[in-house]
């Protein structure tokens, strides 16, 4: 991994309301600079964190499979 | 000296959690062994998913209240008395009235509150459900309404993610009974891009919105409001005009809880399992103040309760306790004023919801009725 993270939210095994929108809280109380990593059971939060995260114009540092669950690292930029 | 327990928060999983400890340590309160203070805020206690039903006239404000006093074991003491510090260090709750309360165990189980004013002009555009006045407000508006758009927005993070789908659908059959759907356009926004966090439900969702002609955009946050011009600003840009605006505030937790240091947003760390404040053995998290990625629910805090509970009597007098969480939740929804389905789900378990029906939407009107039984931990 190439940037520290600063806060890792664990949110495997969360039906609801899901790493998707773990990741969206965590964006959104996080001051400008933070790295937000978010770890899912689920695939698509990968896909559909990086959609999300492309559309607000925030960066995606990485996406990962771990072997078993997912993780989307995301820096807030502005 | 006897053991002190004291529970911060007198909502549906501090009061659980009281009353069923105080009937597993029924000889050792009555022997002065131990001793359950609980701490609240409010000297009544409502019951928040009647907010919905009140929005409808389908329930009666005074119907969702009860005194606190009357729903708590005789033998716990309670204080209506904010708290204002929880120093962990030298385990002591401090109240707006000066008081001190040292403990041996605490449980914290100070929910969670919207905070509107976090999203530039939600409080002077927008009408919400979440709290008396909210929901009060909104049924005066809805009587008053002429027709147009009416938008549906929901903040991040909130608390009963089933709620803005079941008051979009309760908006169908209202202006359906009212003869005006030709009038009224629902426009529903949800934060991820799909109709509910949990998919299943947001699968069943979608044809439900194509018969019902319901409208809707995902991936939409609201980042601001112009209340003049009746506009929301989402945070992926776009803008929805509305004529009435219906939202689910976001939420923060309790203030104490970050004055304290517990936690940013008023969100403690709690662990999974056992339901410890992480690092503290003797601070027991209950409700939607933890920080778990699981829904902010009353049935959450209810089985959390369970739990918390069972530990505490367990420690007190057996000096081990081994019961933990698996993240069970259960959440009726209500699909329109005459059929609801339910889901359940934990850890392990993703939900499978079962079709709609008239009886399970008359178990949960009929839960409705008996959540004060839920509150005296006898349900
Ligand atoms: C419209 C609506 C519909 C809902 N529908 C459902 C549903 O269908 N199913 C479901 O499971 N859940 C539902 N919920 C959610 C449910 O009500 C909450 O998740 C539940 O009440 C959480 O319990 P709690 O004990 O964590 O918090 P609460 O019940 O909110 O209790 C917290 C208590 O702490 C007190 N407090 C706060 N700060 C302090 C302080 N400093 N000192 C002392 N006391 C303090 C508060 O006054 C309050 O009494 C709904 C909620 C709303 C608003």
């Amino acid at each position: 991994m190439s940037v520290a993270v600063d806060n890792t939210i664990d949110a495997r095994g969360s039906a609801c309301p899901g790493p998707t929108m773990e990741l969206i809280k965590a964006m959104k109380s996080s001051a400008v600079g933070t790295v937000v990593e978010v770890l899912s059971s689920d695939k698509m939060t990968t896909i559909d964190g990086a959609a999300w995260l492309k559309k607000v114009g925030q960066e995606l540092v990485e996406t990962s499979d771990k072997g078993g669950y997912w993780s989307i690292i995301a820096k807030k930029i502005k | 000296m006897p053991k002190r327990i004291v529970i911060i928060g007198g909502g549906a999983g501090g009061t659980i959690t009281a009353n069923l400890l105080a009937r597993n340590l029924y000889r050792q309160l009555v022997s002065g062994h131990v001793v359950i203070n609980m701490i609240t805020d409010k000297a009544e206690h409502v019951y928040q998913p009647g907010f919905l039903y009140v929005v409808f006239d389908k329930v009666r404000p005074d119907e969702i209240v009860r005194k606190q006093k009357e729903l708590l074991d005789q033998n716990i003491n309670l204080f209506v008395d904010p708290a204002v510090k929880i120093d962990k260090e030298n385990k002591i709750v401090r109240t707006q009235s000066g008081k001190e309360f040292p403990y041996d165990y605490l449980v914290i189980a100070t929910g969670s509150r919207i905070v509107p004013e976090d999203i530039p002009g939600l409080k002077e555009g927008g009408h919400w459900f979440y709290d008396m006045e909210g929901a009060k407000k909104l049924r005066q508006a809805l009587k008053d309404f002429p027709g147009g758009r009416i938008a549906i927005t929901v903040g991040v993070p909130h608390k009963c993610p089933v709620a803005p789908l079941e008051m979009t659908f309760m908006l169908y059959e209202y202006f359906k009974q009212k003869e005006m759907l030709d009038k009224v356009e629902l426009f529903y926004t949800y934060p991820i891009n799909r109709l509910h966090s949990l998919e299943p439900v947001a699968n069943w969702a979608v044809p439900e919105f194509e018969k019902k002609g319901i409208k809707s955009e995902t991936f939409f946050n609201m980042e601001e409001i112009d209340a003049e011009k009746k506009v929301v600003r989402s945070m992926e840009g776009s803008e929805l005009n509305y004529d009435l605006l219906i939202s689910v505030p976001p939420h923060k937790g309790a203030p104490v809880v970050a004055e304290s240091g517990l936690g940013k947003d008023g969100w403690i760390a709690t662990d999974k399992k056992t339901l410890h404040n992480e690092g503290s053995d003797s601070v027991y998290v209950v409700g939607d103040t933890t920080n778990l990625p699981i829904s902010k629910a009353g049935s959450t805090a209810h089985f959390e309760s369970h739990i918390v509970a069972e530990r505490i009597s367990s420690e007190i007098t057996e000096g081990y306790s081994e019961t933990e969480y698996d993240g069970k939740v259960i959440c009726f929804v209500e699909t329109s004023f005459d059929e609801a389905t339910y889901i359940w789900f934990n850890y392990k378990t993703p939900p499978t919801p079962v079709p709609p029906s008239k009886m399970i939407h008359w178990m949960k009107l009929g839960y409705n009725r008996l959540y004060w039984l839920s509150a005296k931990g006898i349900l």
